[in-house]
């Protein structure tokens, strides 16, 4: 049995509180009225000096925003366009803490269903080699029932006009947008909180009973619990293929609610499967740091990296396909959303890229490298901060546009998150034995050699 | 290498009391015997569709595209379809190769011979398309990037369709080389069997001096692996690029983010079920259901279903898109394709590939091997479809409703598809009797692991080999006791089919001058009531296994030193 040191747990711990207390501080000073926040503004202008040509440029490009648009087309005289450019500008203010807590609450609930995908396709492709990692897996998916519920919470706050994240919650908004007006009867917030609960409640099932039989095949004297398991992976690996899809263009691709994409889901999926391939290998190698999994090899950690390397790529094949056909066919309603984010989101977008593509293509390319622990975490670092910032990139240019900076709010949601995931995902790995032992496949997942 | 040991609720791979020498004997015999009269029947229809389409390739480039049903609206239909079908049905050789080799699927073995055998050949067909369609094809190599001396003219580099140009010939290069990489040993293995100086010959040239060395062995694993690393990224790229034709336009039902990953998938699911269509016959006529096993076909069927319900996913994707999109181009066009003049095309296609493979859920349907053959069917047609689809629906109502139209087929349209598909059989049968059908060498990697023998030899505790018996003159004993107890219906099928023997008018001949028939064995012949080169090369593949289950000793030895042929050649000296 493992137990939980009391390093991790304390470490955990502080994450957790310095990371409240920096969210604190983002909340508390996002602006309340317009005056503050032209005052926030000024100040950070005067601190840059020719900010303001930068911001002149940017507005430019920020039609692909749908409150901007919206607004844009309410205010037809000057003096209205300045007002509701001043008011759209304290809804990004007010957004940014939101904004910050949503990517970091979003991006650890992301990696333990990435995993949760990741596992069912190995149950359900009866493999070989990774029974060993069975309870690792089980472990990181078990914060899917913390993340999403703050998930969830963050979206019923949303909901209740607690913040300008998602612009087609807002009625007068809507009242004025013919498009928005269209798709009313998908993006609404009724309807919207029931399906996120559907998919919640499907996913947390399927990891909780399949958790459930893991353990029971333990226990028992013949396979049934195994093959009902594999059952119900097969089963669940349906439900994921269509929820997940629905799941990002609710939560992610209506921040931008006129923008629409049909890869969208995919992409999220290529990104949630390859940080939850990333933390399984990095919780593995921390665990086997401390002794415990004896019997998995470098030969694991060796197809771990493979996936990480693969499902790199694969996230990359993706972005490219939904980047370079919006960006050759220069359709005006889709390309805007690559427009805002390279005027005003230049490092990150770019940061990216590198961070997810050149850096594991180059690192984890030779198969030596993939065998050595450290370095599979130093690369697992770097590509979980990659995917952090894909999903920044995803929400930040819609509900905080150009006022984007990385600060406290940012690093406390990821501190706070952090820490509440590592809590989490340790603490459930004390409560049953690291390696399953009536699994019929864990023999040649010992003898795994390649 | 991974381990030997394999969990004992895995099936094996190979059926049947098979060792390393029988897998031999079983994959050789149909490149060392002679085509039966179904092979002829079938490679004639082939011949004669294959003949047909090239009359009208033919009459198509010597009068001018103008021959096929394009009109002004419909612009690109059954060409591009059938091009675009082929080349995904070439998806599946790939994947089999090279993706399933990364994921150590050791199923694969039994069919990736096969398989990439049909991504050449349907890559074959899928390439005669751009070109016929260039109109002059002696011209067709314009599209290549090469100093040329008209000026200005040069390869437009914007254009998807130049990139489709190199992502198959690259394609079609690493899929060769690396097909004919596998073949090497098993080429080598037909080499050494070889009897005829000029199969010999043949054979000695196709393995390119294989030897059989570790080193040989080495390299060979080390090339493996690097071409299954270059092709996996080129089995997503070649799809993606296809599929780029038209998402980089911006025509409604043609701009779409999610069409490069679902081509790749329709691609791999249109491949695998040709790849079933074909060898599901294949194992029956070539006796081969040892080891193209209805496991086999179970795992294709699920992969099948499920890249069919990624089909599926995309499908209702595009659809909620367009709707939710909230342009109202976008949504006519699907709204057109479901219910307009084409909706027996759109319904087709679904029907074919979102709902057929479902099926598949269930295991007795999936372990059926009609039902399977029927469903493969389902899929290619399906998979036709779906191009069509995609391509004249969005084609015929375009911007401008006064030149809204039809498209119908005409003869030549028809004629150059049904050609293809007779070029590709033509291809394929000759494929299966020369070629190893089977990655041998390959199957008998994974024999002492998968094999139903060993695994049973080990269940029982047993080893796993056997040491050969000391002292030869007990174990020749052994044949001719067997010889004695002969099953006398089996001698006189036998001596029915080849003739018998009358010693008042007919004279022995000396049968040890066949190669292969030492003293023994012309011992147990005559002992059958063979006497004769007369009788002996009247003997056919069928004479063969009824003398093999008679004499009982060195099974396959007759068929492979061709004794036969050279009876006859002996009988026509005498």
């Amino acid at each position: 049995m493992y137990t939980f040191s009391n390093r991790l747990k304390i470490g955990s711990f502080i994450a957790m509180g310095l990371g409240v207390i920096f969210l604190a501080i983002g909340f508390l000073s996002a602006p309340s009225t317009v005056e503050e926040a032209k005052a926030i503004v000024a100040a950070h202008d005067d601190g840059h000096g020719g900010g303001h040509g930068q911001e002149a440029v940017s507005h430019g490009g920020d039609q692909g925003h749908g409150e901007s648009a919206a607004h844009g087309a309410e205010a037809s005289h000057d003096e209205g366009h300045d007002a509701s450019h001043d008011e759209h500008l304290l809804h990004q203010l007010q957004n940014k803490p939101w904004a910050a807590l949503y990517v970091a609450a979003f991006f650890f609930f992301m990696i333990a269903l990435g995993v949760l995908a990741f596992y069912a396709i190995q149950r359900a492709a009866q493999a070989g080699w990774s029974p060993l990692l069975f309870r690792v897996m089980e472990g990181i998916t078990s914060y899917l029932v913390p993340g999403g519920i703050v998930v969830f919470v963050i979206l019923v706050l949303s909901v209740m006009h607690m913040n300008h994240m998602f612009v087609w919650m807002d009625a007068d908004v809507v009242a004025h947008d013919e498009l928005l007006q269209g798709k009313a009867g998908y993006l609404n917030p009724t309807f919207f909180l029931v399906r996120a609960a559907i998919f919640l409640g499907g996913w947390i099932f399927y990891r909780e009973y399949s958790r459930k039989l893991s353990l029971a095949q333990d226990e028992s004297d013949d396979d049934s619990n195994f093959i009902k398991n594999f059952r119900w992976s097969a089963g669940f690996l349906v439900f994921y293929l269509v929820t997940e899809s629905m799941m990002s263009w609710d939560w992610i691709m209506s921040l931008d609610p006129h923008w629409f994409s049909t890869l969208f889901g995919w992409y999220v999926f290529a990104s949630m499967f390859v940080s939850g391939i990333t933390v399984i290998a990095m919780v593995t190698i921390y665990l086997k740091s401390k002794g415990y999994l004896e019997q998995v090899n470098n030969s694991h950690i060796h197809d771990l990296a493979k996936f990480m390397f693969g499902i790199s790529i694969f996230w990359t094949y993706l972005w490219f396909a939904q980047f370079m056909l919006i960006w050759y066919a220069n359709i005006p309603e889709e390309v805007t959303y690559y427009v805002a984010r390279f005027q005003d989101f230049k490092l990150p977008f770019f940061a990216m890229l590198a961070m997810n593509f050149v850096f594991p293509l180059l690192v984890l390319m030779n198969s030596d490298y993939k065998r050595v622990n450290w370095f599979v975490i130093m690369a697992g670092i770097v590509v979980l901060a990659g995917h952090y910032l894909d999903i920044f990139n995803m929400v930040m240019p819609a509900t905080v546009g150009d006022q984007w900076y990385i600060g406290l709010p940012e690093i406390g949601g990821i501190l706070f998150f952090g820490g509440l995931f590592v809590y989490w995902v340790f603490n459930t790995l004390t409560k049953a034995p690291l390696q399953p032992k009536r699994n019929p496949f864990i023999e040649e997942s010992r003898h795994f050699h390649y | 290498m991974a381990s030997h040991y394999e969990a004992p609720i895995r099936k094996p791979l190979v059926l049947g009391d098979k060792g390393y020498h029988d897998v031999t004997v079983d994959i050789a015999r149909p490149v060392e015997g002679k085509a039966n009269k179904q092979w002829w029947i079938v490679f004639t229809i082939a011949l004669v569709a294959f003949l047909w389409g090239l009359g009208c390739i033919i009459y198509t480039v010597s009068t001018g595209i103008g021959v096929w049903g394009l009109n002004r609206t419909v612009n690109w239909a059954w060409d591009i379809t059938n091009f675009v079908w082929w080349v995904g049905i070439g998806h599946a050789g790939t994947l089999i190769s090279a993706v399933l080799l990364l994921f150590r699927q050791k199923w694969r073995m039994a069919i990736n011979r096969s398989a990439e055998a049909m991504t050449i050949f349907s890559v074959v067909q899928a390439g005669l398309f751009p070109i016929i369609h260039m109109g002059r094809p002696w011209l067709g190599y314009w599209v290549l990037p090469i100093p040329n001396q008209f000026g200005s003219l040069w390869v437009n580099f914007n254009s998807p369709l130049l990139w489709d140009v190199f992502a198959i010939s690259t394609y079609l290069s690493v899929s060769l080389v690396f097909w004919w990489t596998g073949l090497l040993p098993d080429f080598a293995m037909i080499r050494d069997r070889a009897v005829k100086p000029f199969q010999k010959k043949i054979y000695s040239l196709l393995s390119f001096g294989w030897t059989g060395r570790a080193k040989d062995w080495q390299r060979f694993e080390e090339v493996s692996l690097v071409l299954a690393g270059l092709a996996t990224p080129l089995v997503l790229s070649v799809h993606t690029i296809v599929s780029f034709d038209f998402a980089t336009s911006v025509i409604p039902g043609w701009h779409t983010t999610i069409f490069p990953p679902y081509f790749v998938a329709g691609a791999i699911f249109s491949g695998f079920a040709m790849v079933n269509t074909l060898l599901i016959i294949m194992r029956k006529v070539c006796n081969l259901e040892a080891y193209i096993t209805v496991q086999h076909i179970e795992l294709m069927n699920i992969v099948i279903m499920i890249t069919g319900s990624i089909v599926g996913c995309a499908y209702i994707t595009e659809l909620f898109i367009a709707w939710y999109s909230g342009v109202e181009y976008e949504q006519y066009a699907f709204l057109n394709r479901a219910t307009g003049p084409y909706w027996w095309a759109y319904w087709s296609m679904m029907t074919c590939n979102v709902f057929s493979p479902q099926f598949m859920w269930f295991k007795k349907l999936r372990t059926s091997i009609m039902f399977s053959f029927f469903i493969s069917i389902v899929v290619n047609i399906g998979m036709w479809f779906e191009r069509f689809v995609i391509i004249v629906t969005s084609l015929h109502r375009d911007y401008l409703p006064s030149s809204w139209t039809m498209f119908s087929p005409t003869f030549v349209d028809i004629g150059i598809f049904i050609g293809t598909i007779g070029f590709f059989f033509v291809l394929f049968l000759l494929y299966s009797r020369t070629f190893p059908v089977i990655a041998q060498a390959e199957v008998k990697s994974i024999l002492k692991s998968s094999g139903e023998k060993y695994k049973k030899l080990r269940d029982a505790g047993k080893p796993l080999y056997e040491m050969p018996a000391k002292g030869g003159s007990k174990k020749v004993e052994a044949p001719k006791a067997e010889a004695k107890e002969v099953d006398p219906k089996q001698v006189s099928s036998l001596l029915e089919a080849i003739g018998t023997f009358d010693p008042e008018t007919d004279t022995a001949d000396d049968l040890k001058k066949v190669k292969g028939i030492g003293p023994q064995m012309e011992e147990a012949l005559n002992q059958i009531g063979i006497h004769t080169f007369a009788q002996v090369s009247k003997m056919t593949e069928k004479e063969y296994d009824l003398l093999d289950s008679i004499t009982g000793s060195f099974p396959g030895r007759a068929q492979r030193d061709d004794w036969a042929g050279q009876a006859k050649k002996l009988n026509d000296k005498k």
